[in-house]
């Protein structure tokens, strides 16, 4: 899998197809949208999906973390898909994740199905983190970011499609300004949500890049500016339906 | 015979009717006890007779509650035979009520009908299985004599065919006395259908009554003035004849295959509409309120055509309809006989229709066609095992209705035909299912749904469980659309939401009869407004194109080996066929004929396979991982109904293995993993199991989200536990058919039986061009999306002298983003309106829209 660089405020991140982003010179690796214990929720309220779901999530965590082996670790919030799924960690899974998480400095972001930092398990839980130009929040602020400062959010799944002959092509990607970066959601159950979607076409009207997640690497288009959308949406608004 | 008791002796009499043969035929069965399938062609009053025993039964013993409960596949065809009925039973005094009972049956008479049954109800299989999930389903049923199942041939052998048979089997156990009444188009095998009606899942226990023919259709072979079409499935070339047909007749169906095709002969007949004749469209995809507006102007005769997809292939009965155009190939005998049907539903009169071939391949299927209707044969499927995930609800359904013991359920389920072969594994595993996930790794204990008392009888849980249930019950697994939304106006219909994904701003579409520009999307729907520029798309829909029946095709390779049948084709034809045989050979009736040829820096590989564009589309999978595998470099290929067509970079040699039995095998495995048809097979099955909800009690759920969903869930599963229950069954409906993995191996025995012909030509053959220039390539090596994705990036870059390259944008990404203004004159072409405004001509709004 080949890692893309992305320089942005003069620090050079690497977009792992992995579905999750990298500094570098922090030796700091940044992942968002975990939604561990998704499975047993919904099992919880009748729906039996497979139970396979936080297994499958942690082992490619480890396989990003075997890759990059960063010192500290950034789990950007909606690491469990509710409040009470760290509870409901099997023994195994748990003692998988704890393995992963020893040694590194640790940061959980609170995110709105995980408002409340995980028991039992190492690292400090903050609502934002700021590492020098950097901020790393679950969710994007649509205020204005001041000058020089890079913000790092999750939280919408972003998904893109890419045309291509036959149709379209729809998968995770990652999307940026070159001032924003959002990554995609890594949980093995995580649905997505369209770019184009006035959520996201809010924060990025001024357009940017996609890059969608393949096999081996990304694939990157330049999406057009996103505030056609949110034209249509105020125009909506105005008219009534 | 007895003749019938006074009043209805009278009424036959006042309208100047007898009863017919098979009427009678009907009563004679019912006064035995006997169950009866009758099977007999539109118009000739098959549903009087059904009823006829029940009406004759309560006049003489007249009595409160439930008598008869009559299911049809169509909501509006029950409300259609309750007013038909109606007039009968008021006419002669009969002491009989009659009601229907649908999804759209307000509450409280739904609560009335449970307090006070109708003598007789009118229902469709879903709101059966759902009074039978009630507490007091036992009561409601117990004193039914009688069940007549409409249009048997229409359900039998589908999903929402298997919930009736399980329905059926209950029934059974609630009212053992009730005989059934199966009523059916004219069929190839009836059978089959005895087998599903019976009480036993038998044949003997069914009478089996043939209605007499009625006339032979009239059926005409309409070619395009000018040149044949060499390709093309959308028949526009034939629209000038057609628009005369229309203006020459007094009411006309248009059937055409596709919604795509709907959409663009409306158009196409609405450009050269200089008389403004009422011309109106109906396919599955408008609103339902846009087609009711359409059916009920059609049954006023305010309309003189209408172009319709297979949304109007049953249903109510117009009467008026004077000819039946069928635009391109029409696949399947028995559906074309059921089209012809719709024009003059009246025995003794000849309906009048039209097939249309939109290319030469299609004509020489038109002639099959027309050719298997004059010699009465007709195609028909074989049943096949009924589906797990029905199974699945159904038992959860019955635990909802009481408790019950496994091995009763058993035996129940086991004498619906479909089930008649299910092994009690598969049953235990999907009442395991249903308990808790039915996994290996059981970490939803906690969760079950399902417990068993003492006396092995299994209750449910919760009551939340059976609201759930109800909520979600039925068969039918809508692809996840979108809505299409007028800016500042109502809801057009819908469309896939894979082809919204596709669309950027300013980009324009057809739909609805109209001309429309993509704004953006909403939450919940896709905002267009009227009008727009450039070259219009048509939304397609997945899965719409019904593929060539086996019988068909069997049809049309006998024609195309046999020189002299070539007499009844058309001169153009004739010659194209001599032409073929003189550069290369017809493919022959046994045997497989492979030809091979360099075309432009690449070897293509062309196979007569005829079993069927799905067949094919999944045999091009096998076939180019097997070609990757001995090394000959696909690179794409494509399948219409008749042929394979693939390309690849070096000479194919040695294309004997690329026909092997064993493609079957490890590859298809392989073609499990990625192929889109399975993922949307395992959604429709997780769906229906329950994995995945259609609705969840005080929530809605979108069909976006679902899809989603259901592709993660595949994936995790057939990595951590490929042999659970609903991976089995997704494979058990690839191979019954659904997704023609059977006819995959039809053609590979074939080769094995008949031999593989191989022709190396130093050109592409006659008979290979309209394979061709066929849209929809698909596109091969490792990871097939992942090549589409380079090869778009790849384009972007060409397109861009490479200022749009990735690494560059990487390290500028964070200076220079182009104004906007730039990119938005870059992208809309401008020099396409003149071309367009000559395609389209706008049909008036009230017969392309809703919102009149």
């Amino acid at each position: 899998m080949t890692a893309a660089p992305l320089h942005m405020a003069g620090q050079r991140l690497m977009l792992d197809p992995a579905g999750v982003c990298t500094w570098p010179a922090q030796k700091l690796l940044a992942v968002t949208d975990l939604h561990l214990e998704k499975g047993s929720h919904f099992a919880a309220r009748g729906q039996f999906v497979p139970p396979y779901d936080t297994r499958d999530t942690l082992e490619r965590l480890g396989a990003a973390l075997r890759k990059w082996n960063p010192q500290k670790l950034v789990l950007m919030g909606d690491s469990f898909h509710d409040r009470h799924g760290c509870a409901r960690l099997p023994p195994a899974d748990c003692a998988t994740l704890k393995r992963l998480l020893e040694g590194r400095e640790v940061t959980w972001l609170l995110g709105n199905h995980d408002p409340e930092p995980p028991e039992g398990l190492p690292g400090t839980a903050v609502t934002e983190l700021r590492i020098g130009a950097i901020v790393f929040r679950h969710q994007a602020d649509p205020a204005r970011l001041p000058l020089g400062i890079i913000e790092v959010s999750g939280h919408f799944h972003p998904k893109a499609t890419m045309p291509v002959r036959g149709g379209g092509v729809t998968r995770p990607c990652f999307l940026t300004d070159g001032r924003r970066l959002m990554l995609p959601a890594f949980g093995a159950f995580t649905g997505g949500l369209d770019i184009r979607d006035p959520a996201i076409a809010r924060l990025f009207h001024r357009g940017g890049r996609a890059f969608l997640i393949g096999q081996e690497r990304l694939y990157s288009f330049a999406t057009g500016p996103l505030r056609g959308a949110m034209r249509a949406m105020e125009a909506e608004a105005a008219n009534g339906p | 015979m007895r003749t019938l008791p006074e009043p209805f002796t009278a009424w036959f009499a006042g309208r100047g009717w007898a009863p017919r043969a098979h009427q009678l035929a009907l009563l004679a069965a019912a006064r035995r006890g006997d169950s009866a399938l009758l099977v007999a062609p539109t118009g000739g009053g098959k549903t009087l007779a059904g009823f006829l025993p029940s009406l004759i039964d309560l006049h003489g013993q007249p009595r409160d509650g439930l008598h008869t409960l009559y299911i049809s596949p169509l909501k509006a065809l029950a409300v259609d035979i309750a007013r038909n009925l109606t007039q009968p039973v008021e006419e002669m005094g009969l002491p009989i009520r009659i009601e229907t009972r649908t999804g759209d049956t307000p509450q409280n008479r739904r609560t009335r009908q449970r307090e006070n049954p109708p003598n007789f109800l009118l229902t469709t299989p879903e709101s059966l299985a759902l009074l039978l999930t009630l507490p007091d389903a036992g009561s409601f049923f117990g004193g039914l004599a009688a069940v007549v199942v409409d249009e048997i041939h229409a359900i039998a052998g589908t999903k929402r065919g298997d919930q009736l048979a399980l329905g059926l089997a209950r029934l059974g156990t609630l009212a053992p006395g009730a005989r059934r009444v199966g009523l059916s188009a004219t069929v190839a095998h009836p059978d089959p259908l005895r087998r599903y009606l019976s009480p036993t899942g038998g044949i003997d226990d069914v009478a089996l009554v043939v209605g007499e023919g009625g006339a032979e259709p009239r059926l005409d072979i309409l070619l395009p003035e000018g040149r044949l079409p060499w390709g093309g499935h959308m028949g526009l070339a034939s629209m000038p004849e057609v628009y005369r047909r229309i203006r020459e007749a007094g009411v006309t169906i248009v059937f055409v295959n596709t919604r795509a095709q709907a959409e663009l002969c409306f158009q196409a007949l609405w450009k050269m509409n200089d008389d403004n004749l009422p011309i109106g469209l109906h396919h599955g995809s408008l609103t339902v309120e846009q087609r009711r507006k359409v059916e009920a102007a059609m049954a006023a005769g305010r309309l003189r055509a209408v172009v319709a997809t297979a949304s109007l292939d049953l249903g109510i009965d117009w009467g008026a309809v004077d000819q039946v155009v069928q635009v391109g190939a029409p696949k399947g005998v028995a559906r074309l006989l059921q089209r012809i049907g719709r024009a003059n539903h009246r025995m003794d009169e000849a309906s009048q229709a039209v097939l249309v071939p939109a290319n030469r391949f299609e004509v020489i299927e038109c002639t099959a066609a027309r050719q298997a209707i004059a010699a009465h044969e007709l195609d028909g499927d074989p049943p096949r095992p009924g589906g797990l995930d029905v199974l699945a609800q159904h038992i959860l359904a019955v635990a909802v209705a009481g408790p019950f013991r496994p091995d009763d359920l058993y035996a129940e389920v086991t004498r619906a035909a479909p089930y008649a072969a299910l092994p009690r594994r598969d049953f235990d595993d999907a009442l395991r299912f249903v308990e808790d996930g039915g996994y290996a790794l059981q970490s939803y204990d906690r969760f079950r749904k399902l417990f068993r008392d003492a006396q092995s009888y299994i209750h449910v849980k919760t009551t939340a469980v059976a609201r759930q249930l109800r909520m979600n019950l039925g068969t039918i697994v809508e692809t996840p659309l979108m809505k299409v939304r007028l800016r500042g106006g109502g809801v057009l219909g819908e469309v896939e939401e894979w082809f919204v994904s596709t669309l950027t701003q300013g980009d324009c579409f057809i739909f609805a009869g109209q001309l429309l520009r993509f704004e953006g999307l909403d939450t919940t729907a896709c905002l267009v407004t009227r009008g727009g520029e450039g070259e219009p798309r048509v939304p397609a829909y997945a899965g719409s194109r019904m593929p060539l029946t086996t019988y068909l095709a069997a049809r049309v390779r006998a024609i195309l080996a046999d020189p002299k049948a070539w007499k009844a084709l058309p001169a153009p034809v004739q010659e194209w066929l001599r032409l073929q045989q003189k550069q290369s050979e017809m493919p022959p009736r046994d045997g497989l004929l492979v030809e091979t040829f360099p075309r432009g820096e690449k070897w293509f590989l062309v196979a007569y396979c005829f079993e069927g564009r799905l067949a094919h589309q999944s045999l091009g999978m096998l076939v180019t991982k097997r070609m990757e595998k001995l090394g000959m470099a696909p690179l794409g290929y494509l399948a219409t109904d008749y042929v394979l067509a693939a390309w690849c970079a070096f000479e194919p040699v040695g294309v004997e293995r690329l026909f092997e039995e064993d493609i079957l095998g490890e590859e298809l495995e392989e073609w499990m993993a990625e192929s889109s048809m399975l993922r949307r097979t395992f959604r429709n099955i997780a769906t229906i199991a329950g994995l995945i909800e259609k609705n969840h009690p005080g929530q809605e759920k979108s069909g976006r989200q679902m899809t989603m969903n259901a592709d993660l869930i595949y994936d995790v599963l057939r990595k951590h536990e490929p042999d659970h229950i609903l991976l089995r069954a997704t494979r058990q409906e690839a191979a019954a058919g659904l997704t023609d993995v059977a006819r995959i191996g039809l053609i590979l025995a074939r080769a094995r039986a008949g031999g593989i012909r191989h022709r190396a030509l130093d050109r592409v053959s006659p008979l290979a061009v309209p394979a061709l220039i066929e849209e929809g390539r698909e596109w091969v090596a490792g990871g097939a999306e992942d090549a589409l994705l380079a090869e778009a990036e790849a384009l972007v870059a060409d397109a861009t002298l490479g200022t749009d390259a990735f690494n560059e944008v990487l390290a500028t990404v964070t200076e220079a983003i182009p104004p906007r203004g730039d990119r938005d004159r870059a992208r809309r072409p401008r020099d396409k309106k003149a071309r367009y405004n000559r395609f389209i001509r706008s049909a008036p709004k009230h017969l392309g829209s809703p919102d009149r």
